[in-house]
């Protein structure tokens, strides 16, 4: 007689791991972060370090305030995608407090004092995003001027010393460098009464958003077909959220193309495409369902549109996101699938 | 004929290793051991100790759900005791053992060779006396399932889960016996159509299969390849791919006129009905990386597993799981002095390398991906929070009733979390509540009753008036002081030595 242990089924082990998913983020960025490095300097790879490190270290205390072990946590990647998304949306040059400052919010408040890993509502990378885009807003206006518009710019030296300096050198300013970003000129300039055909004329505009910012927005894309196709992610969110952006748009524009941006304007612009693959599309603070996902994604485009239209900050992709995380437990509970052989499930 | 699809599901063929074809008989144990088990009740041994048996003799009658026990080999009964077995409703049971005298001599029944011209009762009492059971893993007595007429008979030959091939082996070598029980299961229940269904990977045994049917000159039975995609050999999703349309929850197939039974149970109703075979062997597929060779084989029921993975060539070093059944719903088991049974398609022998690590287990991060691969249409994740913290209604109001057990949202889970288990548990505690609740009213019904005839028999009682007082007779001290004294004047003169009395000695 031979024994054995016994287990539950199923006997054989999962197909992925929560840092295979993790990782296939992080590769999925990969071409949309070397084009944004192309067009904005490669300031960027310098604020993606800096916010994965800070994200990292205070990942590591709070496991260790919380009484957990470092690993499998440390791990699992999730700290590293957390950053990363999060550096992606601030300007190159930004100082390296700004990238300390949105880590702490997110890792420690927005992610470990609701749980931890799996149990925090709102995205960790976006809150991180909204405390410094509220505190600091000037800060996080500034873009450089991206490669083809660029008169100026700054050197190795030069950066990291804005960057861990704080300020500029001596020799350069902001004016010179950086330049409004498309979505700021629609912004400003339509408030003084040009129309869209004149706002367009301006050079920081492309064939559909701004020049450079449209191409990393092609790459993004890229790398989300990469999640699709790896099934990390699920259809339902990038179509909801791009289709609905188109949908809300097009009959503005028809009625008033002086007045309305053209829809692809708005989809190759500021950080929509990035949130469709890769920001609404977190598994954790988003909608459980397939039903549940398609509204997430719709309502992430609508809030967008109507902060970029009414609001006071240029784009609303990241404060779209956070009100649409706040629904998702009641979106779950909606949008329950009819299960086999069962009729709807409000039926019964 | 149109194939549909079900929700869900995983491609698992390439995990797996094939399992060759050819049906080695596995040789005769030094004894058997033959579990007494009943869907429902139980089953009496008919023998006891010291009794000569014969192969194919019933040693078991059941009492509720269940079916016949049969000898399944020639030899003598050394014990009836109780011991462990393979079953996911016991875990112990009595078990007749059995030592073989090598002979293998039959104890046939009557053949029924002309049975298209036997009627239906004869044929399902042939059925009963021959303990023919389903053959697909659930051991549900055939004639109790065939009982009433129905108009669509499904015969399951797409395997249970990939990595077993018992149900392909059958259909390669005995394609006839498959073909002809598939005609004989029809006559019994009337159908109209007939669907023989196995999976586009088995195209051999669709080639046998084919030609079979052809042979038998059976109009109404048709074949159906289906995808290859677990679970496809679930009944539910089999009859969802074959006919679009799905099983009503807490209902049967019958409910929409479908009836399913597997291959091998076909099988084994020819050979009940024409040979006249009590069913006392199965085929068992052995599998798996903690054995050197995959293989079927023809195994009688009683047989322990031990010997049967010694006839396959034992363990290699590495084994550390022993599962009967498949590797995606098997039942892990503890030793392998376990007994073949019915239910028992395979036995896989996972090594340490294969074998799902005691994971590190993660917090769900909702991926979703549980819910792309469920069959049911559950929402996996949901349940699985709403078990966590115990939220019942929850749990009910996302239908964890519908859940099938597959395994597959575990297997899709990164966070290797052991979602069956949750779920099984659940269930059985949704159970334990739907108990005590029923007990509880009942409980409550009887007070009720018992209260409310109290009230009734208390108002007939105040309308009746006041009790008439007159009828109670008074008594004087006199008189009892009078009987006292006639007593002990009777009890003296009967027994003049014990002047006190009541010693109890009074006759």
């Amino acid at each position: 007689m031979t024994g054995f242990a016994v287990a539950p089924a199923p006997h054989l082990p999962a197909r992925s791991t929560v840092r295979r998913v993790m990782g296939d983020v992080l590769v999925a960025l990969v071409p949309g972060v070397i084009a944004q490095a192309w067009y904005f300097g490669f300031g960027v790879l310098v604020q993606i370090a800096l916010a994965i490190l800070f994200a990292l270290f205070l990942e590591s205390i709070m496991l260790r305030l919380r009484g957990q072990d470092q690993m499998p946590w440390m791990g699992d990647l999730s700290a590293p995608v957390t950053g990363a998304l999060f550096a992606l949306c601030i300007p190159a040059w930004s100082p390296w407090w700004i990238a300390c400052i949105a880590m702490f919010a997110a890792i420690v408040f927005a992610k470990h004092l609701y749980g931890g890993l799996g149990r925090n509502i709102f995205n960790p990378a976006m809150v991180g995003y909204a405390v410094v885009l509220i505190a600091f807003p000037l800060a996080l206006a500034r873009w450089p001027s991206p490669e083809p518009l660029a008169a100026h710019t700054l050197g190795v030296g030069d950066l990291l010393q804005t960057i861990f300096g704080g300020h500029l050198p001596a020799s350069q300013g902001f004016d010179t460098l950086s330049q409004a970003t498309p979505l700021d000129t629609v912004k400003i300039e339509a408030a003084r009464g040009y129309t869209l055909a004149e706002i367009r004329g301006d050079p920081v505009f492309g064939d559909f958003g701004g020049k450079g910012w449209e191409w990393i927005a092609d790459w993004y894309a890229l790398g989300g077909f990469y999640l699709l196709w790896r099934r990390v992610i699920h259809w339902q969110v990038p179509v909801a959220l791009l289709g609905t952006t188109i949908l809300l748009t097009v009959p503005a524009w028809i009625a008033d193309p002086d007045v309305n941006p053209l829809p692809l304007q708005h989809v190759f612009s500021g950080g929509l495409m990035l949130a469709a693959f890769f920001i609404a599309t977190d598994p954790v603070t988003g909608a459980a369902t397939p039903r549940g996902r398609l509204i997430f994604g719709a309502g992430v485009a609508a809030l967008t549109l109507a902060i970029r239209r009414w609001g006071t900050y240029p784009d609303g992709v990241a404060f779209a996101v956070l009100l649409m995380n706040a629904c998702v437990p009641l979106l779950d509970r909606i949008t329950i699938p009819r299960a086999y052989g069962h009729g709807r499930a409000h039926d019964e | 004929m149109r194939i549909h699809r079900f929700h869900g599901g995983l491609k698992l063929q390439g995990r797996y290793g094939a399992v060759p074809s050819p049906i080695k008989g596995c040789a005769l144990p030094l004894r058997l051991r033959l579990p007494l088990v009943a869907r429902e009740g139980m089953v009496d041994p008919l023998v006891s100790v010291g009794d000569r048996v014969l192969r194919g003799q019933c040693i078991g009658e059941p009492r509720g759900v269940g079916a016949r026990a049969h000898a399944s080999t020639s030899g003598k009964v050394v014990a009836v005791e109780t011991h462990d077995v393979a079953s996911a409703h016991v875990a112990r049971a009595t078990c007749v053992v059995i030592e073989p005298d090598g002979e293998d001599r039959w104890s046939p029944l009557p053949r029924i060779e002309d049975w298209w011209h036997a009627s239906r009762e004869a044929l399902l009492e042939r059925l009963h006396e021959a303990g023919v059971v389903g053959l697909g893993g659930a051991m549900f007595p055939a004639d109790i399932k065939l009982a009433a007429p129905v108009e669509t008979l499904v015969i399951n030959g797409a395997e249970c889960e990939p990595g077993i091939g018992c149900d392909r082996a059958l259909m390669i070598e005995r394609a006839h016996e498959v073909v002809h029980g598939a005609a004989v299961l029809a006559r019994i229940v009337d159908a109209r159509q007939t669907i023989i269904a196995l999976e586009d990977a088995t195209r051999d045994a669709y080639a046998t299969m084919e030609s079979a049917l052809r042979e038998s000159s059976l109009e109404s039975a048709v074949l159906a390849q289906v995808p290859t995609h677990y679970p496809q050999g679930g009944e539910r999703q089999l009859i969802e791919t074959l006919s679009g349309r799905e099983v009503p929850a807490r209902g049967l197939p019958r409910d929409i006129g479908v009836l399913c039974h597997n291959v091998g149970t076909a099988a084994a109703a020819w050979r009940a009905v024409v040979q006249g075979e009590a069913i006392t062997s199965r085929i068992v597929s052995i599998n798996g990386s903690g054995i050197p060779r995959a293989g079927n084989y023809e195994v009688r029921f009683g047989t322990p597993i031990a010997w049967l993975v010694e006839q396959a060539g034992g363990y290699t070093t590495g084994a550390a799981r022993l599962v009967a059944g498949g590797a995606m719903m098997g039942l892990s088991l503890a030793h392998d002095d376990i007994p073949v049974d019915a239910g028992c398609n395979a036995i896989q022998v996972l090594d340490e390398a294969t074998v799902r690590p005691p994971a590190p287990e993660l917090p769900c991060i909702r991926c979703g991906e549980c819910v792309r691969v469920c069959p049911a249409q559950l929402l996996p994740q949901q349940l699985f929070a709403y078990l966590a913290r115990g939220d019942w209604p929850r749990v009910q109001q996302h239908k964890l009733d519908a859940c099938i057990e597959c395994g597959c949202c575990a297997t899709a889970c990164p966070s290797q979390i052991p979602l069956v288990a949750w779920y099984r548990w659940g269930k059985s505690e949704l159970r334990g509540q739907a108990w005590s609740r029923e007990l509880a009213d009942a409980s409550r019904t009887r007070f009720e009753a018992r209260d409310a005839r109290l009230r009734r028999e208390h108002e007939e009682r105040a309308a009746r008036g006041p009790p008439e007082t007159a009828a109670v007779p008074t008594i004087r001290k006199d008189e009892v002081l009078a009987a006292i004294e006639r007593g002990r004047a009777r009890r003296e003169a009967r027994d003049p030595g014990h002047p006190s009395g009541g010693n109890g000695s009074a006759p």
